[in-house]
């Protein structure tokens, strides 16, 4: 990789910072679909207003200035769509989030975690392709030493994503989940900068 | 019914009191091997006020049942010697973290921790109703992982090299207990 070459910018997806006023009511448009949210983790699904969608927001750039250690993003289609303005910080459609967090500058690690929320938008390698960029960002931006990812098992798609990126299966908390009427493990996949620059070099 | 559901053979658990704690996490604080088997953040000493907030802290989530969290007493000699309490607590999915903390270095290595977790583990499967207990600890802690072992729990997998100290890089140990694991060992 090169200096000129853009942390940002992928082959279809952009990395792009938060945007209350555009992005605040797409997303609790997707708060409401129940599998989405458990795709991603254990918290309870539950859907919310925009104007929580914007608190939180608030609430997120906050801990990202005062915390340092977390970095989210969100997604964003390459292109504008057809009739879209081209210019500035035009980015295209918003497809879902990247983030990187409990990062431990002491140790060098973190938590990656990322979603394509629109289920008519995955399938078509935005996931893999914001998950490079990602991962760049981690190893070559923030000199990261390993990450880590925390997926439930039936999210066979990220296990599946993640692990063409070179994850390995690490850990399983035995049955931390429980949903549709039975229990399911967590699995920890881990990546290390060493396995990163590795896989680059092939 | 056990009558006593927070005592063990060798410990008790007992509320923390901030008031008069806060000096004794202080003075834990000073031993930084304690520490560096206690937590992820580099070992660093607080003020007996800051102690004092964090306990309190600590109270009211416990209050609102976000979180559990004890002090270890001995049942002899009636002496605080650490800490223990269940956080991360997720109601849904029957789930809890558990962190544990032996202070006064002479009991070490005597099964106090472990009639403590033993005792802790009671408390989230026969009082909070808990399907399953996760623990993290240091790959160098290997007093910690045999008495985890002696409570019931299990390795589940291992953070590959994820700490770094003294020069060294050392595996995150992820351990469970499940509800079926406990009552097989001790009910």
């Amino acid at each position: 990789m090169i200096i000129q070459e853009s942390l940002f910018e992928g082959r279809r997806v952009y990395l792009a910072p938060l945007d209350p006023d555009n992005d605040a009511e797409i997303e609790a448009r997707w708060t409401h679909d129940i599998e989405y949210l458990r795709l991603l983790g254990a918290d309870p699904a539950r859907p919310v207003s925009p104007a929580r969608i914007k608190k939180r927001y608030s609430e997120l750039e906050k801990e990202m200035d005062e915390g340092n250690n977390q970095f989210y993003f969100n997604i964003h289609l390459r292109q504008p769509e057809e009739g879209g303005e081209a210019t500035g910080l035009a980015y295209g459609r918003l497809l879902g989030f990247a983030r990187l967090h409990w990062i431990s500058w002491t140790h060098g690690n973190a938590f990656v975690s990322l979603g394509i929320a629109d289920a008519q938008e995955r399938g078509k390698g935005y996931g893999s392709d914001a998950l490079r960029l990602i991962l760049r960002y981690a190893f070559a931006e923030l000199n990261l030493f390993g990450l880590s990812a925390s997926i439930p098992e039936y999210n066979q798609v990220a296990l599946h994503v993640f692990g063409e990126q070179g994850f390995q299966e690490e850990i399983r908390q035995r049955q931390a989940l429980h949903r549709y009427g039975r229990r399911w493990d967590i699995i920890n996949l881990g990546l290390l900068h060493e396995e990163w620059q590795e896989q680059l070099a092939v | 019914m056990n009558h006593d559901l927070l005592s063990g053979e060798k410990v008790q658990l007992v509320a923390p009191n901030p008031e008069m704690d806060a000096e004794l996490f202080a003075r834990w604080a000073r031993d930084s091997e304690y520490l560096r088997m206690l937590d992820f953040d580099p070992a660093r000493q607080w003020s007996i006020k800051k102690y004092k907030e964090w306990l309190e802290k600590d109270l009211v989530e416990t209050e609102k049942s976000d979180n559990f969290f004890f002090l270890i007493r001995t049942l002899v000699e009636g002496r605080l010697i650490g800490l223990v309490g269940l956080d991360g607590i997720l109601w849904n999915q029957g789930t809890a973290w558990v962190g544990i903390g032996i202070g006064e270095r002479e009991y070490w290595g005597k099964g106090y921790g472990t009639d403590a977790m033993c005792t802790i583990l009671r408390y989230g499967f026969d009082e909070l109703n808990l399907h399953r207990v996760s623990l993290n600890v240091f790959e160098y802690n290997q007093r910690a992982i045999h008495s985890y072992e002696k409570s019931g729990f299990t390795v589940e997998g291992r953070m590959r090299q994820c700490l770094r100290r003294d020069g060294q890089r050392w595996d995150l140990i992820y351990m469970g207990i499940l509800r079926e694991d406990w009552e097989r060992n001790f009910s």
